[in-house]
């Protein structure tokens, strides 16, 4: 039997910090197979992404590898080398880092340099590896880029990464990683940041590159639906060390450790139970929301809480700073919607659909150019038009529609204390004496089972999954109607994830409160919504109960969308091939009737009870 | 691209219109002005000759019209009394009372040993503190780090004209040197020869530090600081995830990217190069422009300040252009932004 490509023995890695040192990765041992794929898996802080950079040696400056081996053994030479011994920044290592093994990384939108062409930061990999002329470099670069699926090859060697979509981003980092063939690729978390269907794109073309070079892979992911589908092997790491280790087969067949069991339960999939819960590791208990249980809701009003008629909103961009060509964008066109009290609404699409600016235009942050909005809060005073409000009527409305953001991390103010983060929209509108509002802190801060005693604390303190409860917090501190909430958990790990998803059911339930639930992911908004509507380019193409939609999806659209979510299960793989085309985000190449061709908006059809679908004019004058 | 360079153009002509009246309106504020606090005087001693000589100039330049008259006079917008426009806007740059000399007379060399003075401030705060705080950042709480911190921060709390005051004393006490002025007295006056290049090349020397100590602490600081945010992001990992020697990594990118602050500050510092250091010049008397300006604005010497303002004002006007077409030329995103979003 031959070495393995890579081999880790007991690795340990130490970070020394102001707070005293701690163990990142703690005796870890695992081996990569030439032309295998192994998945590390674990939550934020379990060390995994510190494990990456140990390969690398690209270790942050607080980190120092404290003892074990990582024998990478090249396959061209034969010979194995412990990189663990080499010094970082010698000659040595940086012809293996980039050469050898190569990274690429979650975030596609900060790993490349704005200032340089994608052109420039991918032909530079290439020089520092190989004795090839710039000519030379060019020409590969050219054939990478086209190997990935850059639509205009050529073009790409010119292009800076800010022109680029997500999806497009992250080609190119794979272009700059595999221009040097290396024999081991580490690819930490390198679709979370992208829609599903981009990310299942991604993934196939990673398994294709991965049958035609022969390389191995390390893939670090929190999500276990990506391992389902891509790995050959499954390591699971917490707090630095290795819980579980085997083939995917044994790892989803027949977990062994419990915590892998627990994490498996955590993840929202298709074919759920109705009623079924998800089991986070660490559940939220709140006393206060116990009782309020017991109490009795607002008076609802009798129709929809929020209800949206015919939005449509356009953009225009300049192209540039020198040229006055102007380009008009329709964000939104043609949306209607209705949120029920005490109903969760699901919102879906791809990034750049539309979901944002709709959901801006519901809180009146931004205007429409035509449509309405109406709000019904229950009072008696029936439904009023959202952009005629004025004074108290505006202040009352913003009291009752609050949002929460998508990242935990820029939206606390790090200068304020929970105390002052959750007071402050109190002191805004004014409502209660200081004692009062400090009551109310203490409350709301058990409502997302927080410490009452962390009032005091800045948001450094918290962990991601902690802020997200704290920004929850804060949004209900006005007892509000309506919580928009924009991707809350896409930035979370699972486990946290389920947290926060029950959190707010159990919200939902005792508060009487209604959610928008903007997200790109279908088992999330599946596992929390009554209601789905699918947006693509602007408009809602699709909407159903969620067992309707889910059961019958009838739009080509949605079909891909559902197509595209990995599940945690080997008997539900992914069909990557039917993913590859942008097609299905393409009104004009949906089949008919759906098909709709330039500024044709065509009209909702209900196919049965409460599912609408998006169909095109032409076909119905065909049916009638 | 000659569109946008049109609009800025045009916009650039407004804004300098709008200062030249500001500037003009804003130096009449004071009650009276040079020729008749003059006129005053004179009469007070009885000499009766030169008091024909102030009222013939005040005539000339029409003191003794309304101000907006003036104003439209001193820019060229309003005939003079023989019927021909003669202002700022024909390359007129007027007259100065107090030296009884035209502007360009008076200014032209102080204007060009300014910019000499100024251009070597810029370039050593430049060459100094970039390595500094490169070194600085990258060694981020070392000793070394806090060496330079330390006397950053002591360059910053020196008041600079103390500085020269003190180099002043000490120059002359230990070395018998005067440091003052730009050049040997003896050259004062003589045509320029390759000595007196010299003696400036030497004479420049304390103005330089003495200038630019406050500007090389900030620099070192801000420069810090920058790279620091850099340094922090991921595009740097990446970088020595391809294999980089961790210096081009340094220097191809987050370095490239700390430099835009400062290419966006060309606008300021032009100005800078004429109106800055007056303290400093008056205390080491140096034949510069902020000086002169000090003493014109002190005795009203309307067209004298006038002009050093509105030159001072075409800089920060033109810098600003400068430095967003450098921006633009060396940040894609600005250039081609927009459609992006």
């Amino acid at each position: 039997m031959t070495a393995p490509l890579l081999s880790i023995r007991d690795l340990t890695v130490d970070f020394s910090a102001d707070t005293g040192d701690f163990r990142a990765v703690d005796g870890l041992s695992l081996d990569v197979p030439a032309g295998r794929t192994v998945a590390l898996v674990g939550e934020s802080g379990s060390g995994k992404s510190v494990t990456a950079q140990a390969i690398l040696r690209i270790l942050p400056k607080a980190a120092r590898i404290g003892g074990g081996r990582i024998l990478f053994t090249d396959p061209r030479r034969g010979r194995s080398v412990d990189i663990a011994r080499l010094a970082a920044e010698s000659s040595e290592m940086r012809a293996l880092r980039g050469g050898r093994i190569a990274m690429i990384f979650q975030e596609p939108m900060t790993s490349l340099s704005p200032l340089h062409t994608v052109g420039d930061q991918v032909t530079e990999a290439l020089l520092l590896h190989a004795a090839v002329s710039r000519e030379e470099a060019r020409r590969q670069a050219v054939a990478v880029f086209e190997r990935v699926g850059f639509p205009d090859p050529k073009r790409a060697l010119v292009t800076y990464p800010f022109e680029l979509s997500g999806g497009l981003r992250q080609r190119a980092m794979i272009a700059m990683a595999l221009i040097t063939k290396p024999d081991l690729l580490v690819a930490d978390e390198p679709t979370t940041a992208l829609d599903v269907t981009t990310q299942a794109q991604i993934l196939d073309l990673l398994r294709d590159l991965q049958a035609e070079t022969g390389m191995a892979m390390l893939l670090i992911t929190h999500d276990l639906g990506v391992v389902a589908n891509v790995a050959d092997s499954v390591a699971v790491l917490y707090r630095g060390r290795l819980m579980e280790a085997g083939s995917r087969e044994d790892v989803f067949r027949r977990p062994g450790h419990p915590y892998l069991k627990a994490l498996m339960r955590a993840v929202p999939r298709f074919h759920m139970q109705e009623g079924e819960r998800l089991t986070p590791i660490r559940e939220v208990r709140s006393a206060v929301l116990a009782r309020k249980a017991g109490e009795p809701h607002r008076p609802d009003p009798p129709g929809p809480l929020l209800a949206v008629r015919d939005i449509a909103k356009s953009y225009t961009l300049r192209a540039g700073w020198f040229s006055g060509t102007v380009r008009r964008i329709d964000a939104v066109k043609g949306v209607s919607l209705e949120l029920w009290p005490n109903r969760t609404l699901g919102l879906v699409g791809e990034s750049g659909c539309g979901k944002t600016t709709l959901s801006k235009i519901v809180m009146r942050a931004i205007r429409p150019d035509a449509g309405s909005v109406t709000f019904d809060d229950g009072g008696g005073a029936g439904p009023r038009d959202v952009f005629a409000l004025k004074d108290r009527e505006l202040k009352d409305f913003r009291r009752a529609v609050q949002f929460v953001f998508q990242d935990p991390f820029s939206s606390l103010n790090p200068r304020m204390t929970v105390y002052e983060i959750l007071t402050e929209p109190l002191r805004i509108h004014g409502v209660g004496t200081p004692d009062e509002r400090y009551e109310r802190a203490k409350e709301l801060l058990d409502m997302v089972g927080l410490d009452t005693r962390s009032l005091r604390r800045y948001p450094h303190a918290f962990s991601g999954g902690q802020r997200q409860r704290l920004g929850i917090a804060r949004a209900l501190a006005l007892k509000p109607r309506v919580l928009l909430c924009d991707e809350p958990v896409s930035a979370l790990d699972v486990s946290v994830q389920a947290q926060v998803l029950n959190l707010l059911k159990d919200l939902q339930a005792s508060l009487g409160i209604s959610y928008l639930f903007v997200s790109h992911n279908l088992a999330v908004v599946d596992y929390i919504a009554d209601t789905i509507a699918v947006m693509c380019r602007g408009r809602i193409v699709e909407e159903a109960p969620k067992a309707a939609l889910f059961r019958n999806p009838a739009h080509p659209y949605t079909r891909a969308l559902l197509a595209a979510v990995p599940e945690p299960d080997l008997d539900h793989p992914l069909d990557l091939k039917l993913l590859m085309s942008d097609r299905f985000s393409d009104p004009a190449s949906w089949p008919e009737p759906f098909r709709l061709v330039g500024a044709e908006t065509g009209t909702m059809q209900e196919i049965s009870p409460g599912h609408c679908v998006r169909v095109s004019g032409s076909s119905l004058r065909q049916a009638a | 691209m000659i569109r946008y360079l049109a609009r800025r153009t045009l916009t650039m002509a407004v804004t300098l219109l709008v200062i030249s009246a500001l500037i003009f309106f804003i130096i009449k504020l004071p009650p009276g002005d040079f020729l008749t606090n003059q006129i005053a005087e004179l009469r007070s001693q009885g000499e009766a000759a030169s008091v024909a000589k102030a009222q013939f100039l005040m005539q000339q330049y029409g003191l003794d019209r309304p101000v907006w008259e003036q104003y439209l006079r001193w820019i060229g917008l309003w005939p003079n009394p023989d019927g021909a426009f003669n202002g700022l806007l024909q390359g007129n740059w007027g007259w100065s009372f107090e030296y009884d000399r035209p502007v360009r007379e008076v200014v032209g060399d102080a204007l060009w040993l300014t910019l000499v003075v100024n251009l070597a401030v810029v370039i050593f705060v430049h060459v100094v503190s970039i390595p500094i705080a490169i070194y600085s950042a990258t060694r981020q709480y070392s000793l070394g780090d806090y060496i330079a911190t330390f006397i950053g921060y002591i360059g910053l709390a020196t008041p600079s004209f103390l500085l020269a005051l003190v180099m002043l004393f000490y120059a002359n006490r230990w070395f018998e040197v005067s440091i003052g002025g730009l050049y040997d007295s003896a050259y004062a006056g003589q045509p320029w020869s390759w000595d007196k290049v010299k003696s400036l090349l030497a004479h420049l020397v304390v103005p330089t530090l003495v200038i630019g100590l406050g500007g090389t602490a900030a620099m070192i600081r801000r420069m810090r600081a920058n790279l620091l945010d850099e340094l922090a992001k991921q595009y740097v990992v990446t970088a020595r995830a391809k294999g980089l020697p961790p210096t081009r990594a340094l220097l191809k990118y987050p370095f490239r990217m700390s430099l835009n602050p400062f290419i966006a500050d060309i606008g300021n510092l032009l100005p800078h190069l004429v109106s800055g250091s007056v303290l400093v010049s008056l205390v080491l008397s140096l034949p510069t422009v902020g000086p002169i300006l000090l003493a014109a604005l002190k005795s009203q010497d309307q067209f004298l300040a006038g002009f050093i303002l509105m030159f001072v004002a075409l800089l920060t006007v033109v810098g600003m252009l400068v430095s967003d077409l450098l921006l633009a030329w060396l940040d894609p995103r600005i250039r081609l932004g927009g459609s992006a979003r």
